[in-house]
């Protein structure tokens, strides 16, 4: 089956910054795809690339095997985003909003459609609200049903959880599975949040200064053996000497007087734990970084692993 | 493109500072009519001295014409700037509120997006002048009444009689229609190339003052640049209320500001299609 997205030797330069640099991935239908990479990694140009908004300096986009630039009114059809934050109009409630957007959509939408996207993404009974009075969380709610409206394959959202709260976080998060599970949709998304990510892609592509840093399905690369996990101690002049006669010493993936990383799977933890207090070492805290962000770490800031 | 047309539309009358325009409008020329109801006939007597000395006018000389026609004059300024409020902002404003990429993600094309901003905008306008001709000239008529109209210019005094003003005036408004559309398209024009509504009305405004400036600084260095400036042309409509109408020069006015209009639009098109939307 043809990729629902697929883009080759993808750059863009604003000036002399290069934003992205001859980035290619492909994304399968049904896919949750994970889009990671620090600020400025080049994320949200890819993205809006994707969608027309900003035009590549070289390179292809794919939507369904044709070429976006050939096909753009029809592809856009087929495809319903937010970029970073979903403005929209204040002046104006969450269902003249999406009326108006849904009109734009090519698709004759009738307004049991429109009530029913309402219905998906929890504003029912606020939609005749102003916009300038919903919080941030209902106004990224209104963007996913703007976004959703006229039934597109694909999703592309940008950092959807922006200025959310924990509770809006996972509601996004429940949604966007739900969207995934039940409505069979191939997402997009990027998000600074990896724990999120995590949670609901089953691909992902990690990017850094605009090059393609890894792509695969997130159960394969996420190895847990992976996993690191930060053990603060009281120093001790000796625990050299006692590291490096254990067993535990092939796991040390950096080292300080008063913390040791090590590299492993979490479900290790009391073993390590009994060992260093056995050995007479103080632990004041065990800490297992979430092996996402430990993986994007790895990748993308050398400067935080110290070998 | 109907569609989009009629959002645009929507967009733009469901704004409260839409109506702002329309009320400073009316307040501008309700200030203008009752200044004219209590010191009108003073003022009058003031501007008409040299003539009275020569003529004998007789009859209702402070009719709404003429009143529609000073509230014309001072307005010169202040439509223009109401226009820039809403074309200034129709690009600008999207890119600045975030609601430009939402648009753009959408399937419509930039260049009939560009098209029906600029079909909104001059609907906008028209609607402004059809408003200024209900409370300028028909309001003026209600509380002045009609007459003959004297128009009084630095070297001539034309009198118009009172069954021959009225075409004048709706000529006139047709013609102001055309001035403030290409204004309209210059705002539209530096809409595009903003990203915040504030640089694009402010720096209409500041064109057209600057160009309004050269078209009247009686220098022999601007004479030849002069006929091809918009802003020369925008006083055109007062050729209406000459005798004989001097039709020649009236279209020369508006082939140069059709052009105008035509290249800033084609201008915004271009651009725009080229622009990447960063906002």
């Amino acid at each position: 089956m043809e990729p629902i997205i697929e883009t080759r030797d993808l750059s863009k330069s604003f000036g002399s910054f290069k934003a992205v640099d001859n980035l290619s991935f492909t994304i399968g239908h049904g896919d949750v795809y994970g889009f990671l990479g620090q600020n400025g990694a080049g994320k949200s140009t890819t993205m809006r690339m994707m969608l027309g908004l900003i035009y590549p300096d070289s390179g292809n986009i794919y939507i369904n095997g044709t070429e976006f630039n050939n096909s753009r009114r029809h592809l856009l059809s087929q495809i319903g985003a937010i970029i970073e934050r979903p403005d929209m109009y204040g002046y104006l409630s969450g269902y003249e909003n999406l009326k108006i957007f849904a009109a734009l959509s090519d698709k004759n939408i009738k307004a049991d459609r429109l009530h029913e996207v309402l219905e998906i993404v929890g504003l029912r009974g606020r939609e005749k609200d102003k916009v300038k009075a919903y919080s941030q969380g209902m106004k990224q709610r209104l963007g996913i049903a703007i976004a959703l409206v006229h039934k597109p394959a694909l999703l592309i959202l940008d950092e959807p959880t922006n200025g959310l709260d924990p509770q809006g976080i996972a509601e996004m998060r429940m949604l966007i599975q739900s969207l995934s599970r039940d409505h069979g949709k191939t997402i997009l998304i990027s998000s600074h949040l990896l724990y999120e990510i995590e949670q609901i892609a089953t691909s992902m592509i990690i990017i850094h200064k605009g090059r393609k840093v890894v792509e695969g399905k997130v159960n394969t690369l996420l190895n847990p053996d992976d996993s690191l996990v930060e053990v603060m101690i009281n120093p001790v002049e000796e625990i050299t000497l006692k590291l490096a006669s254990s067993a535990w010493y092939e796991n040390i993936h950096a080292f300080e007087p008063n913390m040791i990383t090590f590299k492993m799977n979490p479900k290790q933890i009391p073993q390590l734990n009994r060992w260093l207090v056995s050995e007479g070492i103080d632990v004041l805290e065990i800490r297992s970084k979430h092996s996402l962000e430990a993986y994007f770490l790895s990748l993308t800031n050398d400067s935080v692993i110290k070998n | 493109m109907i569609q989009l047309l009629k959002i645009e539309l929507y967009k733009i009358f469901k704004r409260p500072r839409t109506y702002i325009s329309f009320g400073i409008i009316t307040a501008i020329v309700l200030v203008i009519q009752l200044a004219m109801l209590s010191d009108g006939k003073s003022f009058l007597g003031f501007v008409m001295s040299g003539v009275n000395e020569q003529f004998d006018i007789q009859g209702n000389v402070l009719n709404g014409y003429l009143v529609t026609y000073i509230i014309l004059q001072s307005l010169l300024i202040h439509i223009p700037l109401l226009v820039a409020l809403v074309a200034g902002d129709a690009l600008a404003g999207e890119a600045a509120g975030g609601t430009l990429r939402l648009l753009l993600t959408k399937p419509i094309s930039r260049a009939k997006l560009v098209l029906m901003k600029f079909t909104s905008s001059f609907i906008y306008t028209v609607l402004l002048i059809i408003w200024l001709a209900i409370v300028g000239l028909f309001g003026s008529l209600l509380l002045f009444g009609p007459g003959d109209m004297i128009n009084l210019k630095s070297d001539a005094f034309v009198m118009l009689l009172q069954h021959d003003v009225m075409w004048r005036y709706m000529m006139a408004f047709l013609f102001a229609t055309l001035a403030m559309t290409t204004i309209a398209s210059l705002a539209l024009l530096l809409s595009a190339f903003a990203d915040n509504s504030i640089g694009p009305i402010v720096s209409t405004m500041g064109i057209v003052v600057v160009i309004t400036i050269l078209s009247n600084l009686e220098l022999p260095l601007f004479d030849k640049i002069k006929p091809f400036l918009f802003t020369t042309h925008m006083i055109g409509w007062k050729g209406f209320f000459d005798d004989p109408v001097p039709y020649g020069a009236i279209g020369f006015s508006a082939l140069v500001m059709f052009l105008y209009t035509v290249v800033f639009l084609a201008a915004t098109i271009f651009y725009f299609n080229k622009k990447d939307i960063k906002s």
